[in-house]
């Protein structure tokens, strides 16, 4: 009875506690971010959701996901309170099925699937497409890519530390399908770096 | 907000926000495109600009500061009910400096002033479908921008040269955002377009009775579509504007009187002010001077 109790009290818990105001403030970070690929942006507000989501990628369910928007959880994750959490503070469905999922949260470490596996959209709609939240270690420190497209002025590098080593095949790939292909949020504590489908990237040179 | 008969901030309720903001990371995502959204009714007529209010509902913040332009005055009746409303529902700071503003809605002008990266400028669209007039079925349209086909858009510009001897449009221009999406830059003076390309500036695009959301991220290519043997041009005016001398600038023609007097002003109501609070004068202003 006790440990039930506590994960019923870990799903209730940890929401915004000024909902109008912090999911604005969260968004209007994941439209810089977006309109800027590859600029780390600071979340202005974070939740405190129950492992192994984090607090980050937490604001950002709380932030945009709603009864409109199945989501579809990683193992670890379906497997903790977070689906119930999600439930009560946003009333999203949990789907099992990837390709109809609106979002995707991948907790930091987890494995991280293909991503042609979810919606990528239609040639018609292409803005039918899952939105992958992945959490990771660290926003720089990693591998050093070369960044470049609408958003960007020139070139950027970005060095996310945390993404499998098949990452770049696996976005070269989704960049290939535009207009259709999924869109990134990479989330680390508190900060953000969006790759939106349109970026184009390759391993920096030594 | 202690009223309790007071609106939620900014007037939409908050899972209006999440659709629309929803829609607007999709538009970010892929430059050009229209993303249908649930377009509400909002508390003024269609054509009024309502899918630009919902999009600046659902960006804005306490810390923004708001501006507004209707033509690219500050001062005329779009212009000022919608940032009344603004300060109504969401009691946000407002200003008609272009510099001061983090969101500008704008109907049918781009500031004079270069935008900068802190700024979102939302422009109210009427018709967001460029192909519309060429293909009224809007499922032709989709399958037009599903497979690229803009071959119409060309034709409809070679017909313009072949009955004037120029492209003839002058406003709504049509432009190729990124190289793959036609769109529709709503219904701003051809002057205007180059202001679109490599803007430092986020542009959101809301169409409030045709329930379409699009965007052109900064730094993104936008390039009015042409001919080799006729290439883009945007308008020239003769005269520098009446009252602050600035040339290279859009200018609106005032009627004087029923002789045939008339003027031209600027049409940035902001960037006419500025300059002459800085000294600037038309032949206009300087002959007022002269005259006390």
């Amino acid at each position: 009875m006790g440990a039930h109790t506590e994960i019923h009290a870990s799903a209730f818990a940890g929401a915004f506690t000024d909902p109008v105001f912090q999911s604005q403030s969260v968004f209007r970070a994941l439209m810089d971010a977006m309109a800027r690929p590859g600029t780390i942006t600071p979340l202005g507000a974070t939740a405190t959701p129950p492992a192994p989501l984090g607090a980050g990628a937490g604001a950002i369910a709380l932030t945009l996901c709603d009864d409109g928007t199945p989501v579809w959880l990683t193992n670890a994750l379906s497997h903790s309170s977070v689906p119930a959490w999600l439930s009560f503070h946003t009333s999203a469905p949990v789907t099992a099925v990837k390709p109809e999922a609106r979002f995707v949260f991948i907790e930091a470490g987890g494995v991280v699937p293909g991503f042609d596996q979810f919606a990528l959209g239609t040639q018609e709609y292409p803005d039918r497409s899952s939105t992958l939240v992945i959490e990771i270690a660290s926003l720089t420190g990693g591998p050093e890519f070369v960044a470049a497209g609408p958003g960007i002025k020139d070139e950027t590098i970005l060095s996310p530390k945390g993404l499998p080593d098949i990452f770049l095949t696996l976005w070269t790939e989704n960049r290939g399908l535009f207009p259709r292909g999924v869109d990134l949020i990479l989330v680390a504590g508190a900060d953000i770096l969006c790759l939106p489908r349109t970026t184009k990237l390759r391993r920096r040179e030594g | 907000m202690t009223d309790l008969a007071t609106y939620n901030f900014a007037y939409l309720d908050e899972q209006t926000k999440r659709m629309i903001r929803r829609a607007i990371l999709k538009a970010i995502s892929i430059p050009g495109y229209q993303v249908p959204f649930a377009s509400r009714e909002m508390p003024m007529p269609y054509g009024w600009g309502t899918g630009g209010v919902q999009v600046t509902a659902s960006i804005l913040g306490p810390k923004d500061v708001l501006k507004v332009i209707d033509q690219g005055a500050d001062d005329t009746t779009n212009a000022v009910s919608i940032r009344a409303f603004f300060q109504k529902v969401a009691n946000v700071a407002v200003t008609t400096k272009t510099r001061d503003a983090t969101i500008i809605q704008t109907r049918h002008r781009i500031p004079e002033e270069t935008l900068t990266a802190g700024q979102t400028l939302v422009y109210q669209v009427p018709i967001p479908e460029p192909l519309r007039f060429l293909e009224p079925r809007e499922t032709e349209t989709r399958k037009m921008h599903a497979l690229e086909e803009y071959g119409l858009m060309h034709v409809k510009l070679y017909e313009d040269i072949a009955r004037n001897g120029h492209i003839a449009t002058t406003y709504a221009y049509p432009v190729k955002v990124e190289g793959r999406y036609v769109m529709d830059p709503s219904p701003t003076p051809k002057f205007d377009n180059p202001k679109m390309h490599m803007s430092e500036a986020l542009q959101l695009f809301g169409a409030g009775r045709e329930k379409r959301i699009y965007a052109v991220p900064p730094h993104t290519d936008v390039v009015s579509l042409d001919f080799e043997d006729h290439p883009f041009e945007i308008q020239h005016f003769d005269k520098p504007c009446a009252l602050c001398g600035a040339e290279h600038v859009y200018l609106d023609e005032v009627v004087l009187d029923d002789k045939g007097g008339r003027m031209f002003v600027c049409s940035d109501t902001d960037h006419c002010e500025d300059r002459r609070e800085h000294g600037h004068a038309g032949e206009m202003l300087a002959r007022q001077e002269a005259a006390e």
